[in-house]
């Protein structure tokens, strides 16, 4: 018997995933998709409780978290791009200074 | 019966390749295996009857995101030999730390709700056969939440004006 | 029982086959039909007319030396070419080659399924179809490949924008998503969309031939750039993979267009009644000559038309296509609500 209670713990599961690649990981594109990671666990959080309430408006709200996830990679990634070039590293202890 | 297969069995793959996608040392294999992970979401979703976003899942999320972190990854990747890809500086221990904490803070929380199940899911109701989902869908997106739409479209569009000036050589 | 798991299990087990033996005669039509368009005769030593030039391919391929490049990422040398197949044949899942029909005294519908949201799900999957083209030139570990994989993804997802804005006043003329629900919607509105829609056609056409990397737009596989492209390293089995992948995109292409353009399986102007003798043609027997129709029109593209440079596909893709889409989903829009 599957209730919500499953889905949330796999979506505090899949969250916790994601922080801890947050953390550990210092290579900053893995990083960023740890936090694309995060994002999908909150929509899965927001489509179980639109199955179990039989409202369609925690879809409507992941449509648009999708929506601001992909605004995010793509600025994100420009970033990473711009830095690239100018200092040759993905490492993220090596960016620590505002201005060189 | 078959749902509780399914959901074990998606969700055993989403968090297997969700650990695999923070663990692996080669960043193309990360990037492919969070490809896989967005591919089972998906198909959570249409185990929970949602097939629009399902879709939208696999369309945004998995073909064009993703699709972006590759590049990038690639492009990144180009000068450098293949060694380098490995990441040496990550904080192991920290992860065993943090993992075994949250390991202990969902087995409580699993337990809790052993003794007290929630209520189980209605079915998907039959009492709206002429709407499928993405009617319903749309029809808020349309009316209700017209607001938050055409925001969000304004917000994609400096996303995308912010990225092309990011990534250009000279401005 | 036998309804739920059988008859689909059977269904899958035809379509595959199908597919995959049309896919390896594409092979032998193409290169007679350029043949002929080249006044020569193409293939015509093994059997008949060149009949069994497919399965020579086919052996000559499976018993080359399988090349892997030094230093290339294995797993993903090995699994590019399948994440390229395997978009191209499960989109048939949802393409309808007929109505109902009664075989055997049995309801059988002739389409393995039909999902309400058909159209989403064959744009999402050719979506994902991308990793394939970009992993390929990435394991390769060699600069023309890598390169020639760039250009290529680069041109997908241009083209796949073009090409999803246009299904959408497709969309909005037949009020569903479901392919079965617009041949439907073509039945109940008389006319086949190429009458109604005619840009849509030309656009969604133009950008199915650049989604298949075919002929004008297949400068990132034209063995005189880059080397190849991104299949230079392979060898064997897999390019055989790649070429066969390239192969069922096209009649995947063919079979959508004709569903949605051409109203699939129904017969010119349906459902009037001076045209109703044409019904005698089954169904599938039309659907089948119309994908054929495009196929040939992909070949015959081929063999005419130049090869576009790469700078030109991308502002053609961009700059033309993606406004005159928005442009026929706005008068389509504005047409619905005011006349219909």
């Amino acid at each position: 018997m599957i209730t919500s209670t499953h889905y949330m713990l796999l979506s505090a599961a899949l969250f916790m995933i994601g922080v801890i690649g947050v953390m550990v990981r210092r290579n900053i594109i893995i990083i960023f998709m740890s936090i694309e990671l995060i994002l999908n666990a909150v929509n899965i959080n927001l489509i179980a409780f639109s199955a179990q309430l039989q409202n369609v408006v925690g879809q409507v709200f992941a449509i648009f978290v999708i929506a601001v996830a992909a605004a995010e990679a793509a600025v994100g990634l420009g970033i990473i791009l711009a830095f690239y070039r100018n200092k040759e590293t993905v490492n993220i202890d090596e960016m620590n200074l505002m201005r060189w | 019966m078959s749902q509780a297969i399914a959901f074990y069995f998606l969700s055993a793959c989403i968090l297997g390749f969700a650990v695999l996608v923070i663990t692996t040392r080669d960043t193309v294999h990360s990037v492919l295996f969070l490809v896989l992970d967005f591919l089972f979401v998906a198909a959570l979703y249409v185990l929970l009857g949602a097939q629009f976003v399902a879709a939208i899942q696999i369309l945004v999320y998995a073909g064009g995101i993703v699709v972006l972190y590759l590049f990038v990854v690639m492009l990144v990747n180009l000068k450098r030999p293949p060694e380098a890809h490995q990441d040496p500086h990550r904080r192991t221990n920290w992860g065993l730390a943090l993992s075994v904490a949250v390991l202990v803070e969902l087995a409580i929380v699993g337990g809790y709700s052993y003794a007290r199940p929630a209520p189980a899911f209605a079915a998907p109701s039959p009492a709206a056969p002429f709407t499928g989902n993405t009617e319903q869908v749309g029809w808020l997106l349309y009316t209700s939440y017209l607001i938050p739409f055409e925001v969000a479209s304004m917000l994609l569009l400096v996303a995308m004006i912010g990225a092309i000036v990011l990534a250009k050589r000279e401005l | 029982m036998v309804d739920a798991v059988v008859i689909p299990l059977l269904k899958i087990l035809i379509v595959l086959n199908a597919t995959l033996v049309a896919v390896t005669y594409m092979v032998l039509l193409e290169r007679k039909v350029i043949a002929w368009a080249q006044s020569r005769l193409g293939p015509m030593r093994v059997g008949p007319y060149g009949i069994l030039q497919p399965i020579a391919d086919a052996v000559k391929l499976m018993i080359k030396e399988d090349i892997t490049p030094v230093r290339a990422d294995k797993w993903v040398f090995t699994a590019a070419p399948i994440i390229s197949m395997v978009p191209a044949l499960i989109v048939y899942a949802v393409i309808p080659f007929g109505p109902k029909i009664t075989i055997f005294g049995r309801q059988v519908s002739l389409y393995i399924t039909d999902i309400n949201v058909g159209l989403l799900y064959i744009v999402s999957v050719a979506s994902v179809g991308v990793y394939g083209i970009i992993l390929a030139g990435y394991a390769s570990n060699s600069k023309f490949p890598l390169l020639a994989s760039l250009r290529a993804s680069a041109q997908l997802i241009s083209y796949e924008v073009a090409v999803t804005l246009t299904l959408v006043s497709v969309i909005l003329m037949a009020g569903t998503l479901s392919m079965v629900g617009i041949v439907d919607a073509q039945y109940n509105q008389h006319v086949w969309y190429v009458i109604a829609q005619p840009l849509a056609f030309v656009l969604v056409l133009v950008g199915g031939l650049a989604e298949t990397n075919r002929a004008p737009f297949d400068l990132p596989e034209a063995e005189q750039e880059l080397t190849g492209g991104f299949h230079t390293e392979y060898s064997g089995m897999r390019f055989a993979l790649f070429f066969l992948a390239e192969y069922a995109n096209m009649i995947v292409v063919s079979s959508v267009v004709t569903t949605l353009f051409l109203g699939g399986w129904l017969p010119p102007f349906p459902n009037t009644a001076p045209l109703h003798f044409l019904y005698a043609i089954p169904s599938w027997v039309w659907f089948f000559l119309k994908s054929f129709f495009f196929l040939y029109v992909f070949i015959w593209v081929r063999a005419t038309l130049p090869r576009y440079r790469y700078d030109q596909l991308m502002r053609l893709g961009w700059k033309v296509l993606i406004p005159l889409a928005i442009l026929n989903l706005v008068v389509t829009g504005i047409v619905k609500v005011m006349l219909l």
